[in-house]
């Protein structure tokens, strides 16, 4: 079991975000397809949620207590296959068959195919909803867990998304903390082009949420607010994690082409170079 | 709708001729069932007054959950309920349970194969007043087509609240199709139902009516008006649309040479469609079909609306007549 720790180390959480990079280049590499942006600028996130915020236990995907994480984003799938493998629900070897015939990692994540994936996702804006219901259902147990959920920022386009931040509000659900990978470019590109997004934090207050506006690429801010969103009383919270899409890889950094093309063999070698390993 | 005139042909149910609404059915099985289990949880979208989920509202309320007019985020949110141990009944009218939440539907709820209940209010034309924006006759055709989903569609008041109490005991994703008007009770007193199972009332020697929903009272009419040509129409009640029971669909085209399907909805994709599909494959046969032909729907009474669409007992006996002479 990852239990929930007291202290954060932050250092160790920083490597097992660049573990993550790491992995989640190998497999795109492997797959030659799949999105290498938004996977890379949530791997701190994720990090920050799998291997310190997080209760959940490896062995046990549907552990009764775990908390639950739920990727909106689903096309982020490599960050949460690595975290799932890193963590130990499978082995890393796995990763090598991602989008490949027969593999249980699905191009976008499938739940009946990999356990510790809570829900297929895929299709953007769907998320919130599921983490909400999700919320509401451990509050009528009386339980103590909590469900987070990993949203694109081109994701809140939807509107589905604005129904379920009304209703996790109305339903003051405090068991819920939202992350918005906040990398500001979609497929068609920058999202203040394509359609505007901004200003994400004033949306969200203004529909009920306590917002944290963070650097979503300083660890030691990714787990403040993960802490702080704990204390809050009475309504959900959204983290607005300020993210650079390919985050860790400069040649991939903010080139809005790699939101959905995987690394070459060469580009690989670069980027492994460049994450020390 | 009215209360019901001529006899089934059939042993009739002592009750037979007491009208219900299938969704207020279902508004006293939610209750039931919220007595019974602790797990059970209801979804709206603003609409619980005219669903009927408003009385579990009233009596749990703490595991009611209106979502507002958001049918999407309501298919979500139950979706999530059921991923916490919940057995979510989500319900709103067909038309935007199934059409503007189809891709949630499909998503979320058939792909991840969840234990969702869809129970859909005012389906088909006998909406009536309000027009072809709020009449589903393209549900059961969107429903069916998903992957994991069971679709029924029941006949009266007492088989749906026995399709309640059955789909809460069944996992996987269901969707219950209901009408707003009342429905006169077909089923006999000792009916019981069961998910795949038709009820075939008798099969007939010269042509037998595949029917579902409020059109099994209208196919049980057309019978009677038969019987005085001299023609042995049988009835088959398909409540389960989806698995079709294809055994009494064999039983039945065996017996006959046409087979007629009779169905609220529009006669592609729907019930008409799930027999024909299948007979093409296994046992090719005529099959006519009764229900609504590339149209919408329209403002009337639900009376007026059954005559302006064919979906009479009268239509069903002249297309039988037609067929046979």
């Amino acid at each position: 079991m990852k239990a929930a720790v007291d202290k954060p180390d932050v250092s160790l959480l920083k490597e097992k975000a660049r573990q993550l990079r790491v992995e989640i280049l190998k497999m795109l590499a492997e797959a030659k397809s799949g999105h290498t942006g938004g996977s890379l600028s949530s791997a701190d996130i994720v990090a920050a949620l799998f291997f310190y915020k997080m209760r959940h236990k490896p062995n046990d995907p549907k552990w009764s207590k775990r908390d639950r994480f739920i990727l909106s984003k689903g096309h982020a799938a490599p960050v949460l296959y690595a975290a799932l493998a890193l963590s130990g629900y499978f082995d890393p070897s796995l990763l090598k068959t991602l989008r490949k015939i027969g593999s249980p990692l699905q191009g976008h994540p499938c739940s009946t195919k990999l356990p510790g994936v809570e829900i297929s996702t895929g299709s953007l804006g769907q998320g919130l909803s599921i983490a909400n219901g999700i919320a509401l259902g451990l509050k009528l147990d009386g339980s103590g867990s909590r469900v987070y959920c990993l949203l694109g920022d081109g994701e809140t386009q939807e509107g589905q998304v604005w129904e379920a931040a009304m209703t996790a509000a109305h339903y003051k659900l405090d068991n819920l903390c939202a992350f918005i990978d906040n990398n500001g470019l979609q497929i068609d590109g920058h999202c203040c082009d394509v359609m505007h997004i901004e200003p994400i934090v004033n949306k969200w207050e203004a529909f009920g949420w306590n917002v944290i506006d963070i650097d979503g690429h300083n660890m030691k801010a990714v787990v403040g607010a993960l802490n702080d969103a704990e204390t809050v009383k009475g309504k959900p919270t959204m983290i607005v994690a300020r993210t650079v899409k390919g985050k860790g890889v400069s040649f991939f950094e903010g080139k809005v082409e790699y939101h959905g093309l995987a690394p070459s063999s060469e580009e690989l070698e670069m980027a492994l170079k460049e994450l020390g390993k | 709708m009215g209360e019901r005139t001529h006899k089934t042909g059939q042993e009739k149910p002592e009750s037979a001729g007491k009208a219900v609404a299938t969704r207020d059915a279902y508004g006293e099985a939610l209750l039931e069932l919220g007595r019974k289990r602790s797990d059970v949880v209801v979804l709206d979208a603003d609409l619980s007054g005219s669903t009927k989920t408003g009385k579990f509202a009233k009596a749990f309320p703490e595991r009611f959950f209106n979502l507002g007019v958001s049918e999407q985020d309501m298919i979500g949110t139950a979706s999530g309920l059921s991923l916490a141990g919940k057995l979510p009944f989500a319900s709103t009218f067909a038309v935007f349970e199934t059409g503007r939440a189809w891709e949630q539907i499909r998503q979320t709820v058939c792909y991840s194969n969840l234990n969702v209940k869809l129970v859909a209010t005012h389906s088909g034309v006998t909406v009536g007043e309000d027009g072809a924006s709020h009449q589903a006759i393209e549900d059961v055709a969107l429903m069916r087509v998903l992957h994991n989903m069971t679709v029924i569609v029941p006949a009266d008041g007492n088989e749906t609240r026995q399709v309640i109490h059955a789909i809460a005991e069944h996992y996987g994703p269901v969707y219950v199709r209901l009408g707003r008007s009342k429905v006169p009770q077909v089923m006999p007193d000792d009916y019981t139902f069961r998910i795949g199972k038709a009820y075939p009332f008798h099969i007939g020697k010269d042509a037998n009516i595949i029917a579902m929903g409020i059109m099994v009272s209208a196919a049980l009419d057309a019978s009677e008006m038969l019987k005085e040509n001299g023609i042995d129409a049988g009835v088959v009640n398909m409540s389960t649309v989806k698995p079709l029971d294809t055994e009494i669909l064999l039983k039945a085209v065996e017996a006959c040479g046409i087979l007629v399907t009779a169905e609220e909805h529009s006669v592609t994709g729907g019930l008409g469609g799930a027999v024909s599909e299948f007979l093409a494959e296994n046992h090719p046969a005529k099959v006519l079909r009764t229900g609504i032909r590339d149209d919408f729907g329209c403002s009337g009474t639900p009376r007026e609306l059954l005559k302006l669409y064919g979906l009479t007992a009268e239509d069903i006996a002249k297309t039988i007549r037609e067929a046979l002479f």
